[in-house]
């Protein structure tokens, strides 16, 4: 498929802040599901900083905007090639070694409820049916609703409430699975949904490291594995720590968000 | 009943190091010397060092007692000691270097995975980032004991910010101050280097993107830190900004820091503040302390950052095991400096010798430190040994313990006149370009008779540590 992405983020700022400095990781993977055709990223007024490709293979590029300013503009626009690899992220340089996305952080830490929904999963043969199961199963425990919780929501919280959004349930899977001692991971990216699909254009699925496979992508979301639908930005340990735009201001006030978010197909 | 070594008295005889201090002491008759502690502890509180060693916590106003008999090594001693510091330094900065990149010495087995990549001190951030010149731990405090003339063990490595060198800069201030005849008798190795050794150390270390003369910052937490004093007093040494997080600003692919004349661009960070909170965009999103954007600016090459973000994984407890076979991996030596025999209570053989032999052993917690959570089997109660052995079984991988050490001795003032007590040895050793050992250290003193605890929190004291000249 060719999709085309259109994503504004605006920020604006009850009275003028003294600057902002914002770390993003808004370039799609390099990997063989996908590829860039074009792609840029502006921010309103803003200075490019350091840039580079970090252990996990995202490619992170610093930002800084010099103040006073009351407004800014995060625009990312491009179009990508993507081809359907089942979930399997195949071609995809990183030197991160899997083990480490066994630990733990605040918002996927497994309490006993997460556990006893692991458990139901571990008498799978091998881990590549358990990783399915797990998915399936936080689908189920789960329901998909938005508004229900907010960013901070942990795993714990969004399982006990049975209600949340991709960010719960990918946060949920990935407390699940590395409760069976599977490494997984946060991924944030976009997806071309065919029918009213704004709301769900700005995503996120996990990825469980199956043995002999290597990473593979869950949507607990939609019931599936990541295809060509979807376009792959960058990986985390958990929500924040796989945000792609990162940000702080210097002084000034409260900061209101807007962000508006456009992944179509383009006839080849 | 052990026997302990003492550094001053063997065989009925004075050893060689400390021929002169044996007149010294015997001169001084006792008005005179509590005369003299009062005046050395009159300059302490003057110049306002009364910071916790070690991050140890406790009352930040109160005072370390100093003693003022010093601790003497002879030069070929240090000969010894110093090769083998510099050794486990340069391993201890291998190692570093080959975990975030291809991590050879876990796919070569020589080192379980587990403890480098589910280490709490592991940056994932940091993965396949060189930092210049290959160091990670421009400061290496590596934690000393002796057990006999040519004995003596590392208890620990410290690779992320060891504390307590302005200990060492003041006691020999001090000693200086107090006795100058001492220092003219004696030919001992001057401290005062240090620095300016540092400050050279930070400055090998700036990015390739650096122009001109580095410009070299201390980053502090503030002055509400335990160690705000060696912050500050470091940085007038050095000659460099003291700076708190405020103070310093990203712009572009660069560091700045506000000063009166307009932005001036840093190139090493010299940070006294732990990986967790030195960057918002980057670790923990709460954090007020450090610079938003400072890790993006490392990262692609900008700026230094001394220690390296993720130099802490060397230094764990449980790691420590594995220095010697580091040091034969990376450099293919043999270790110069031993390591205590180490028992990992997560091993199960091991957690059974312990538990059997506990009232015998020292037992640690794996990130612990300050002397805190720690038993000390020989001296404790057979009640506190049975309290710990609970703690033990109910997280065991959370424990090492290590066999009841005869530390050394070396004569101290206490209030009967003169005494042994037990003493261990923290010397800074500076990798940049160049591998740098100032000649001394800080010996931490147990003051309390027969105690093997020398920490601050746990009522030891310091001593002026010296170093022969030949």
């Amino acid at each position: 498929m060719l999709l085309s992405v259109d994503h504004v983020t605006t920020y604006r700022y009850d009275r003028p802040v003294r600057g902002v400095v914002q770390s993003h990781r808004l370039v799609p993977s390099a990997f063989d599901g996908q590829k860039l055709r074009d792609w840029s990223v502006t921010v309103s007024d803003g200075v490019q900083g350091g840039a580079f490709r970090d252990g996990a293979g995202d490619r992170v590029q610093g930002w800084t905007v010099r103040g006073p300013v009351s407004e800014i503009t995060v625009r990312v626009a491009g179009t990508v090639e993507t081809v359907d690899l089942a979930g399997v992220l195949r071609g995809h340089r990183e030197s991160v070694p899997a083990e480490v996305y066994l630990c733990d952080t605040l918002a996927t830490q497994a309490d006993a409820a997460l556990a006893a929904l692991a458990e139901q999963a571990r008498d799978e043969a091998g881990d590549l049916a358990q990783a399915h199961r797990l998915s399936a199963l936080v689908s189920d425990a789960i329901a998909y609703v938005p508004g229900a919780t907010h960013a901070r929501t942990t795993a714990a919280e969004a399982l006990a409430q049975g209600q949340g959004v991709c960010q719960d349930h990918t946060q949920a899977l990935i407390a699940c699975a590395r409760h069976l001692g599977l490494p997984a991971r946060y991924v944030s990216g976009y997806l071309f949904a065919s029918g009213e699909g704004a709301p769900e254009a700005a995503h996120a699925w996990a990825e469980i490291f199956v043995g002999g496979l290597g990473w593979i992508g869950f949507d607990a979301s939609n019931r599936c594995c990541p295809d060509d639908r979807y376009i792959r930005l960058g990986s985390g340990f958990d929500a924040v720590d796989a945000a792609p735009i990162r940000g702080t201001a210097r002084g000034g006030g409260a900061e209101s968000l807007d962000v508006a978010v456009a992944v179509r197909q383009v006839q080849q | 009943m052990t026997d302990y070594f003492n550094e001053m008295y063997q065989g009925g005889g004075v050893r060689v190091p400390y021929a002169r201090l044996e007149d010294w002491m015997r001169a001084m008759p006792a008005e005179l010397r509590s005369l003299k502690q009062a005046e050395a502890e009159a300059l302490f509180r003057r110049i306002g060092i009364t910071f916790a060693v070690y991050g140890e916590g406790g009352d930040p106003d109160r005072l370390i007692p100093f003693d003022m008999f010093p601790r003497v090594f002879t030069s070929a001693e240090w000969g010894k000691l110093e090769k083998g510091i510099k050794q486990r330094a340069r391993a201890l900065n291998a190692f570093l270097v080959d975990i975030y990149g291809r991590g050879e010495i876990v796919r070569a087995g020589r080192i379980p995975s587990k403890l480098v990549y589910q280490n709490e001190a592991y940056e994932k951030a940091v993965a396949g980032i060189k930092p210049p010149k290959g160091v990670y731990s421009h400061i290496v405090g590596v934690d000393l004991v002796r057990t006999g003339p040519d004995d003596f063990f590392v208890l620990e490595d410290n690779c992320r910010t060891p504390s307590g060198v302005s200990y060492m800069l003041e006691n020999r201030e001090i000693m200086m101050r107090m006795f100058p005849d001492l220092f003219r008798e004696n030919r001992i190795e001057p401290v005062d280097r240090y620095p300016e050794l540092l400050r050279r150390t930070l400055a090998s270390v700036a990015p390739e993107k650096c122009e001109g003369e580095p410009t070299v910052v201390l980053l502090t937490p503030g002055h509400f830190n335990s160690a705000y004093y060696e912050h500050s007093f470091l940085a007038d040494l050095m000659g460099i900004e003291l700076v708190e997080g405020q103070d310093l600003f990203v712009q572009g692919p660069f560091l700045y820091m506000r000063t009166t004349e307009g932005p001036r661009r840093v190139d090493v960070v010299y940070r006294r503040i732990d990986d967790a909170f030195i960057d918002p965009l980057c670790f923990r999103p709460d954090s007020m302390l450090g610079v938003p954007g400072l890790m993006d600016v490392y990262r692609s090459g900008g700026v230094s950052i001394c220690s390296a973000p993720g130099a802490g994984v060397a230094d764990d407890k449980a790691v420590y095991t594995f220095v010697p076979e580091m040091i034969r991996f990376y450099l293919g030596e043999e270790p110069l400096l031993n390591n205590v025999p180490t028992w990992q209570c997560g091993k199960e053989d091991d957690l059974k010798y312990v538990l059997s032999n506990l009232g015998d052993l020292v037992v640690k917690e794996v990130h612990g430190s300050g002397g805190y959570g720690m038993l000390v089997g020989p001296k404790s109660s057979r009640e506190q040994v049975e309290s710990f052995r609970h703690r033990i079984m109910a997280d065991p991988g959370n424990y090492i313990a290590q066999p009841t050490l005869a530390l050394s001795t070396t004569p101290t003032f206490v209030a009967e006149g003169v005494a042994p007590r037990h003493v261990d040895l923290r010397p800074y050793c500076l990798v940049g370009e160049r591998i740098e050992l100032v000649p001394g250290g800080l010996t931490r003193v147990a003051l309390k008779e027969g105690s093997l605890v020398v920490n601050s929190s746990q009522g030891g004291g310091v001593k002026d540590t010296w170093v022969l000249a030949e």
